[in-house]
Parts: structure tokens; C-alpha cells; sequence
């Protein structure tokens, strides 16, 4: 079964009197634990399709199902809901609250889940232990590098079991070393908890890692490469 | 963690912040204090208006207070005061009095009085004559010439104590009759215009004078604080069943006071608007800043799967704990502002002319009441809140893409 599965998917903007087309027609699937790259040049629908896929945005046709969930028979609460059990995401700009330290931004997701604050602490520190930031829970992002930050954001997109994580462009603001330790951890983290990713990326080095390579051009899918 | 996260989110711009708490505070503030002020002028006012021959309650011939002659005293009051005694509660404490309209005169000026007849033990238990001679001494019960004036009237008639002032007035017999009297006090009231009205005689002297015999022209009664008038009036109605009498309350007998303080009830609730509303376009402007700059953040919380409600909740919030905070430093600023000014007050002297012809005392003192701070802080509270929703609606209204897109 698949994890998820677009069907058809158009999406249109209007910006003043032009309309773009943003996605035309796009139909893919994606396999449970799989480690996918949407590629493609600025303009060719990646980040919109991630949109859509994580019920950010909604298509104007087409079928979006995630865990078997459909999105478009879905109200906004519905789709904050599904979002909040069955994705997580990481941006490229990090995207942390400011206010609150690393621990605490982990433990956020699982606030809004309902969970008790013991189990909430214990499973945000396991997964802040497993990214490489033992000595970090209480530095806001503030305190912490581009890379440590993204690395909470991992955890944060990781801690509460979703299906699929959709991260977009995430190591477009890391320099290659800490990117490539970042996609090290995602990747163990597909690994270990048979967890799907999504990327939209222009990184090679994120498309070597996938395992998959959905290149989009226009709208529309130009190629998809299963490499093994 | 929501309330550390609003109280986190309200100190990432401690200027800001301070502006809105220090909006918030003046508008505290200022309603409590100058609503204190207020009440203090009011307190004072139906002060004045009970002790200056008013009382809490008043008993009269039923004709008396639309023709205050002479024929229209209590003839034999006798019987109703051995009633009152009955009635009264504990604490309450009443006497009886003449009063006509007279003329004084001496060599050089004449004037318009009040000529009063006073029992003087009694009287210094009910109104302010009692404590009010400055010169001189006060009445003696079987003082048949004696006589205690205003000091504004000794110095308009230019005489002292000691010497002679002649009062007329119509007696029982349609006559007019005079009396000399000596001047053996003279009195200082709250206002210029009392000690220019009155002059006090002892009872029997004014009976006499007026030869009305054992009759009075009023009873006036005090009652002990936080005791109902209303209900009191209306048992002596009920005693005294058969019209010879009327019996009114102070709010009855000063309508222009009670109109006052009518009146005022509404004036501060005006104020306490006109306050807000400058406060909720400090509250409501500085706000909409703060969720606009923080618009990108809004996104990121509705990604994460925060529902619109949440987010209006988080932004409300915050609101709670700025309105606590500046109406707890408000409410303390007012009540030190406050206990500052009750002990010496505020003298209001230099406006005496002005203010005493309204019946507001020489110095005003502040008198606080629960039932307004608790007014005061619940206008600023949920008004507050109620300003607040639109700034919170709007975090709540973002979308994810264009929250996130905005930089």
C-alpha cells in the first residue's frame, strides 16, 4: 500500500492578473519508508506539490491521500489534525519558536497531541540524543548553529511517529559538511523507523542520498528514477 | 508550556511591551484614583448635607416644607417621640428643633437668617454645631439669651461676642415678634454659606419667642453607618399612619445632592470609557504590531497542526497576562496614591467659593470603594480581551503558505 498517493494534481496561482500554473496534472506515489527527492528547477512545482501533499495548501483538482486520508474531504480543522498526527515537516529556513529552547520546541508537537508532560520530556530528549544534541535542550535557536538547528527541526518532525516527513529544501542553507551530516541522520532515521521523506531539493548531495529522484519541470513530472 | 510561551513572547520586545503596560497602568490608575477623588467629593458632599441640619432622616408637620411657618409646626411632639425612642435602632440618635425664617440685626447691618432652636445636648449628637464653635462657648440648655453665629456672619455684621443681635420673626399670633439676643459663641462650618444662614438659640428661647409653646418644626434623625434609611422611614410611616406628618429621607429632602450623585454614577462610567478607549487603540495597535511581526511564526504553529483556536488562544493570552500585570501595579499605584492623600487630603480652598456653592467640602479627601475598582479593573479586563479578539482572529485567520511565504 502506499503511503501516499497524488492523483491528477493541479494547482493554479494568481498573482495580479497573471495566472500560473503551477502543477499540471501530477499523479505519483509514494512507497511506505522510502526516501524520495522532488527536484527541478526554481518554478517547477516542488515546493507547491510538498505543500499539497502536507495539507498546507489544497489542490483546485486531483486527489491527495495520505495514510489513507484524503485531504480534499477534509475541513481546515481536519487537515490541522492529520497534520499534526500523520506529517512533519522541515523547512529550509529552520522555522524553531524563538521563545522556546530546543527541548521545548520538540516537545511542542506533543503538547498539541496531548501527551503527559513526563512522556512528552523523555521522548524529546531520546530524540534529541539520537540527532547529536545531548548538551543542547535548553539553548533557544538563538544559541545554536544552522546546523543544530535544523537538527532540532529534524527531531521536532520525527518525534511524534508521523507517516511522512516533507522537508523542503533543507539543507539549502547549510554549507555541504553539515548538510551531509543532516541527510546522515534523516537517513538514519528512514532507516530505523521506516519513516517516509519527502524532499524538494536542488542538492545533489540530497539527491544521491533518495532513493528515488522525482525531477519536475513546469508542473509536470520530466522524469522519475528509482535507484534501488 | 502555554503560558510560558505567551509570557516568553510578551518580553521579546520589552519596549514594547513597556509602552502597552504603561498604557494600561495610567488607565488603571487613573480610574481608581481620580474615581476615589469622586467618591471622596461625594462622600463629603452628603456629609455636609446629613450634618448640616439635614440628618439622615427628617420628621415635619405635613405643610411645613412647602410653608416653613410657624403654624406649621409640630404642636405636640410628645407622643412621637416616645414613638421614636421605640423605633429607632441602637446607635441612632435624634432631636428637635424650631426653625423659621428671621431677621438679625444690630446697630449697622440686618440680614436674612434661619433662627434655629436647639436643644443643646441633643443637637451636638445630631449635627455639626455641636464641634463647630471656635469662639466663645456653646449653648447652655436654660440659655434664654444667648445665641451662637457663623463667623461669616459676625464679620459681614462687623460684631463680637458678647454683644447684642436682635432676631424677628412671625409668631404664633400672625405678629412679629423680636428678641435680643448676646452672641456667647461663634461657629466655623465647611461652608461660608452655613455660617452666614444660621443662627442657633436654645429651644425653649425660640419657643418662646415664637410662642409655640412645647412645638417644634422638625425632627431630625442620624442613624448608625450602613443603616437603611428607607427601611427606618418606613416603620416611623407606619407608626405615625394618619398624614399629620410627613417623614422624609436625606435623599428626599436634598434632591439636587441625590440628582448629584445620580448623575455621577454616570459620569464615571463615562470617564471609564473615555480612558479605555484610549487604552484599547494603545492595546489593540501595539497588538496587530506584534502578530504581524510575528506572522511567519503563525504559519509555522498551523503547519505543525495548531488549529485557528489555539492560535487565538495563544495570542489572547498573551493579552491575559498584560492586563494582569498592568492592572496589578495599576490597582497597587492607586491604592498608594491614595492612602498618600488620606491623611491630609487635598484643600481645596483657593476653589472654596466655587466649590462649597455645590456643597463639596474645603478639603477633599479620597474615599475608595470596592464595587468601583472591581468596576474599574473588570472595564479594562474584558474590554481588554474584547479588543484583543481582532489582533488574535487575524493570527488565526493567516494560512500556512502565506504565513510562512511572508518575510
Amino acid at each position: 500500500m502506499h503511503i501516499v498517493e497524488c492523483v491528477d494534481i493541479n494547482k493554479t496561482y494568481h498573482q495580479g492578473k497573471v495566472e500560473v500554473r503551477a502543477l499540471k496534472g501530477v499523479s505519483l506515489a509514494f512507497e511506505k519508508g522510502s526516501f524520495v527527492a522532488l527536484a527541478g528547477p526554481s518554478g517547477s512545482g516542488k515546493t507547491t506539490l510538498l505543500n499539497i501533499i502536507g495539507g498546507l495548501d489544497l489542490a483546485d483538482s486531483g486527489r491527495v491521500v495520505v495514510d489513507g486520508n484524503a485531504f480534499d474531504k477534509m475541513n481546515r480543522s481536519q487537515r490541522a489534525d492529520l497534520r499534526l498526527n500523520k506529517v512533519g515537516f522541515v523547512f529550509q529556513s529552520y522555522n524553531l519558536i524563538p521563545v522556546l529552547s530546543a527541548l521545548e520546541n520538540v516537545e511542542f508537537v506533543m503538547l498539541l497531541q496531548g501527551l503527559p508532560p513526563a512522556e512528552r520530556r523523555k521522548r524529546a530528549k531520546d530524540i534529541l540524543d539520537e540527532v547529536g544534541l545531548e548538551d543542547m535542550y535548553d539553548r533557544r535557536p538563538a544559541e545554536l548553529s544552522g546546523g543544530q538547528q535544523q537538527r532540532v527541526a529534524v527531531a521536532r518532525a520525527i518525534v511524534s511517529n508521523p507517516s511522512i516527513v516533507l522537508a523542503d529544501e533543507p539543507t539549502a542553507n547549510l554549507d555541504s559538511s553539515t548538510g551531509k551530516g543532516l541527510l546522515e541522520i534523516m537517513k538514519q532515521m528512514n532507516e530505523k523507523k521506516n519513516v517516509t521523506f519527502i524532499f524538494s531539493t536542488h542538492d545533489n548531495m540530497v539527491m544521491d542520498y533518495a532513493d528515488r529522484v522525482i525531477y519536475l519541470r513546469d508542473g509536470m513530472v520530466a522524469d522519475d528514477r528509482v535507484k534501488r | 508550556m502555554y503560558l510560558q510561551m505567551a509570557w516568553r513572547n510578551i518580553w521579546r520586545n520589552p519596549r514594547r511591551t513597556t509602552i502597552i503596560l504603561l498604557a494600561i497602568i495610567i488607565g488603571v490608575w487613573n480610574m481608581i484614583f481620580l474615581g476615589a477623588l469622586t467618591r471622596g467629593m461625594e462622600a463629603g458632599m452628603i456629609k455636609n448635607g446629613i450634618s448640616t441640619l439635614t440628618g439622615n432622616i427628617q420628621i415635619h408637620h405635613k405643610d411645613y416644607r412647602t410653608d416653613p411657618v410657624v403654624e406649621n409646626s409640630m404642636a405636640d411632639p410628645g407622643a412621637m417621640e416616645a414613638a421614636i425612642e421605640r423605633i429607632l435602632p441602637r446607635g441612632a440618635r435624634w432631636a428637635g428643633r424650631v426653625r423659621v425664617n428671621a431677621i438679625a440685626s444690630n446697630a449697622r447691618n440686618s440680614s436674612g437668617v434661619t433662627l434655629v432652636g436647639i436643644d443643646p445636648e441633643r443637637e451636638a449628637q445630631v449635627s455639626f454645631i455641636g464641634q463647630a464653635v471656635e469662639q466663645g462657648r456653646y449653648l447652655m440648655p436654660k440659655d434664654m439669651y444667648g445665641i451662637v453665629v457663623g463667623k461669616t456672619l459676625l464679620d459681614k455684621f462687623g460684631t463680637k461676642i458678647g454683644h447684642k443681635l436682635v432676631l424677628m420673626s412671625q409668631d404664633m399670633d400672625r405678629e412679629i415678634s423680636s428678641r435680643a439676643f448676646r452672641i456667647v459663641g461663634v461657629y466655623r462650618a465647611e461652608m461660608a454659606a452655613t455660617e452666614k444662614e444660621f443662627v442657633f438659640v436654645t429651644l425653649p428661647a425660640a419657643q418662646q419667642m415664637l410662642k409655640i409653646d412645647k412645638g417644634i418644626s422638625e425632627i431630625s434623625i442620624i442613624l448608625p453607618d450602613q443603616q437603611d434609611n428607607r427601611r427606618t422611614a418606613s416603620a416611623l410611616k407606619d407608626e405615625f399612619f394618619d398624614d399629620t406628618y410627613e417623614i422624609n429621607t436625606w435623599r428626599e429632602l436634598l434632591p439636587i445632592l441625590n440628582a448629584y450623585l445620580k448623575l455621577s454614577d454616570g459620569f464615571m462610567l463615562i470617564w471609564y470609557l473615555v480612558v479605555f478607549i484610549a487604552m484599547g487603540f494603545g492595546i489593540v495597535n501595539t497588538t496587530l504590531m506584534a502578530v504581524f511581526e510575528r506572522m511567519r511564526e503563525f504559519g509555522l504553529l498551523k503547519a505543525l497542526g495548531m488549529k485557528p483556536w489555539w492560535i487565538i488562544r495563544e495570542v489572547l493570552l498573551e493579552s491575559v497576562l498584560l492586563l494582569l500585570m498592568g492592572m496589578a501595579i495599576g490597582n497597587i499605584l492607586s491604592f498608594l496614591s491614595i492612602s498618600a492623600l488620606s491623611g491630609s487630603g487635598i484643600d481645596l480652598s483657593s476653589l472654596a467659593a466655587g466649590a462649597e456653592y455645590v456643597g463639596i467640602s474645603r478639603i477633599l479627601y479620597p474615599a475608595i470603594y470596592v464595587r468601583d475598582v472591581v468596576i474599574a479593573n473588570l472595564v479594562v479586563f474584558v474590554l481588554g480581551l474584547v479588543v484583543s479578539t481582532y489582533p488574535a482572529a487575524k493570527a488565526g485567520r493567516f494560512t500556512p503558505v502565506e504565513a510562512l511565504a511572508h518575510t
